[in-house]
């Protein structure tokens, strides 16, 4: 059926059953994500939600011939939320709406933080104990935004609540392998810090091409920052990334299921309430994270980085600061 | 390594059929087309950390998506509304394909042609009618997919076996279901046969089996009911296109192949008219088996699953027949036209 690569990537020895929902799966991200999540024989039970179309969107994915039941919810029918949260272990949500050109990801904010609200608050009640992977917009502050209505309702678990960060991994693999000439398929880079601009900072120096030239690298890492701005203008007011958001969001819930099958070494960057500075009022921040049974396990440190990535650095804490505060004012105003 | 396009990159089912093509390691080149937002689709692509390199074309550069070419899929068209059937959409739909493979015959005309643009019973004969009048027809490039059948077949089968009631150690695994059942025939309803290989499997649906049938003959109407004007099945059929294409890609990189189904020229291919013969009707061109593949071409038919048939079967491939010759002609005259039928 599917390559044998594609097989390996989304196979796994143990089958424990994954009841996996998504939260907006009738969107640009939310169809192709379902897809994917569909193919992968991690997850037993899929439940799709969203304000319109998930129904549908679940009977074409149904016709698969993989071994998961998928259901659609709705809003309209009694319960519909709930129905699609109950008991899950994984909630993606990608629901929200996407940049247009000129528009940063904070832009999105005034839509996206009532959105994330509500649905944090039904996922507090409906599932509580599922580990929640937050892509929608913008990330740094949605996922502080998710915390406190957790916190609200007396059921927040840091070890289970991640911004997905995946796809700015992603993109640095890529285009640090554009630029050196190497197989993307091999290279990695640790990309810390946030989801957004000069938040994201990919550490170049912690690679095998240290000896890049310093307009080359700081070409690559503006790149790299801003790859999401590349896409909106090239879609010229049609949104911004759902492909290969979707490949990303589902290469991290593959892991996020390892981790919590008990796989050795799952490590991922990630968007975590995070230890490594919060004593300087920084609560989120994303580096590599160690998955495990009980979500997160180990938040690695961001290791040795050069001069230039420690002003990188600086600059990234400032505006974290900002985003986090910014979504954590929302959720808590009455 | 293989350079692909899709030609239909930004639709419904473009966009993630691309994405699967996009993780495929097989692919070293993928062009995207579309006559709009294609460019776009592919930036998206292109920052997945795969070995392939993927460009979008805009709508006039249909010639730089296909040059160098060795496998154009095409997903192009207007999807079914609720109520529309597949023929309804041959007025648009048939234009679109003649154009499609026009540029085809002249671009890439070695490369080989999977269309998936509905209604495949017409679409496939008037690429074959058009390549034909270009002088530059090669049958075993032309590869109506069907895949979706023999998916929703697969999907049903178990979903139907689980239904009933035997020992509850008995687990069926969609996955592993592949052998035991198969799709002939054309690719829209009646003429749309599945071949359930195991008798057993037969006996076991008893009154389930015609609902089965049924369901997979029109599991297309059920999508596009559930999609309320929102479309036909995208997701699925991007699924089964990658299905397919990625056999025709590991043939091609001389990897074995098991005989896939597709709706072929029986008349261009080396045994077809035998098939022809054992289908009982030698006006029938165009037909759905499954196939061997050599170099990702179609080389010869494996008609073995005609010898198996059922006395139901039977009678279903008879009813497809009927209907077949209808679509085939409509498609055929679209290209050369009434007078010279």
């Amino acid at each position: 059926m599917l390559s044998r690569v594609t097989r390996r990537a989304f196979s796994s020895t143990r089958i424990s059953p994954y009841k996996v929902t998504v939260l907006g799966a009738g969107g640009g991200i939310g169809q192709p994500l379902s897809l994917l999540l569909k193919l992968n024989h991690k997850v037993t039970d899929l439940r799709l939600y969203d304000l319109r179309g998930a129904k549908g969107v679940a009977t074409d994915i149904s016709h698969i011939p993989t071994n998961s039941v998928v259901k659609g919810f709705t809003p309209e029918e009694k319960d519909g939320l709930r129905n699609a949260l109950d008991s899950t272990d994984v909630v993606l949500i990608p629901a929200g709406v996407p940049r247009k050109p000129g528009m940063t990801r904070d832009d999105l904010f005034a839509i996206n933080a009532s959105i994330v609200r509500d649905l944090a608050s039904a996922t507090a009640e409906a599932a509580p104990n599922a580990a929640i992977l937050v892509i929608s917009n913008p990330v740094n502050s949605t996922v502080p935004i998710v915390a406190e209505v957790l916190k609200a309702k007396g059921v927040y678990n840091p070890k289970k609540l991640f911004g997905v960060t995946t796809l700015d991994s992603i993109r640095a693999s890529r285009f640090i392998s554009q630029v050196e000439n190497t197989d993307p398929t091999q290279e990695k880079v640790n990309v810390v810090g946030g989801h957004s601009g000069i938040t994201i900072i990919p550490l170049i120096s912690q690679t095998q091409h240290k000896g890049m030239p310093k307009d080359v690298k700081d070409a690559l890492i503006h790149r790299i920052q801003f790859g999401g701005d590349e896409v909106v203008q090239a879609k010229n007011g049609g949104g911004s990334a759902t492909l290969s958001m979707a490949q990303a969001g589902a290469k991290f819930a593959n892991a996020v299921m390892a981790g919590l099958d008990g796989e050795a070494d799952i490590i991922e960057a990630t968007y975590v309430d995070s230890p490594l500075y919060k004593s300087e009022g920084i609560e989120f921040f994303a580096s590599p994270v160690t998955l495990g049974p009980k979500g997160v396990e180990k938040i690695h440190p961001i290791g040795e980085i050069s001069s230039e990535e420690e002003e990188l650095l600086a600059k990234a804490k400032e505006t974290l600061k900002k985003n986090i505060e910014k979504g954590v004012v929302f959720a808590t105003k009455k | 390594m293989v350079k692909v396009c899709v030609v239909g990159a930004s639709g419904g089912i473009g966009q993630p059929l691309s994405l699967l093509l996009k993780l495929n390691p097989y692919v070293s080149e993928l062009a995207l087309y579309d006559v709009r937002l294609a460019p776009g689709v592919a930036q998206d692509l292109s920052h997945i950390n795969t070995n392939s390199n993927v460009t979008g074309y805009s709508k006039d550069d249909i010639e730089g998506a296909l040059k160098g070419s060795q496998v154009v899929v095409i997903p192009a068209g207007v999807p079914r509304k609720p109520g529309m059937s597949r023929d309804d959409l041959f007025k648009i739909n048939a234009g679109i394909i003649k154009g499609i493979v026009t540029s085809i015959g002249e671009y890439a005309p070695n490369s080989r042609i999977l269309i998936i643009s509905n209604p495949v019973n017409s679409t496939v004969p008037i690429a074959v009618e058009q390549l034909k009048a270009m002088g530059k027809l090669q049958p075993g490039n032309v590869m109506g997919v069907t895949t979706l059948d023999i998916v929703r077949a697969e999907t049903f089968l178990v979903d139907y076996l689980a239904n009933v009631k035997k020992s509850p150690t008995r687990q069926y695994d969609k996955t592993a279901i592949s052998k035991e059942v198969t799709v002939i025939g054309g690719h829209s309803g009646k003429t749309i046969v599945p071949v359930v290989r195991n008798e057993l499997y037969i006996d076991s649906l008893q009154d389930q089996y015609a609902e089965f049938i049924h369901r997979v003959q029109f599991g297309g109407d059920e999508v596009v009911k559930a999609k309320d004007g929102a479309g036909s099945a995208t997701l699925s059929m991007a699924l089964a296109g990658y299905r397919f294409t990625e056999t025709i890609l590991r043939s091609i990189h001389r990897e074995a192949t098991t005989p896939i189904p597709t709706f072929v020229y029986l008349p261009g291919i080396s045994n077809g008219r035998q098939i022809q013969k054992k289908l009982r009707n030698e006006a029938l061109e165009y037909f759905s088996l499954p196939v061997r593949l050599v170099d990702g071409r179609v080389s010869a038919i494996d008609a073995s699953v005609l010898d198996h048939l059922s006395a139901k079967e039977q009678e279903m491939v008879h009813t497809a027949i009927q209907e077949l010759l209808g679509s085939i002609d409509k498609g055929k005259k679209f290209v050369i036209g009434s007078s010279k039928l």
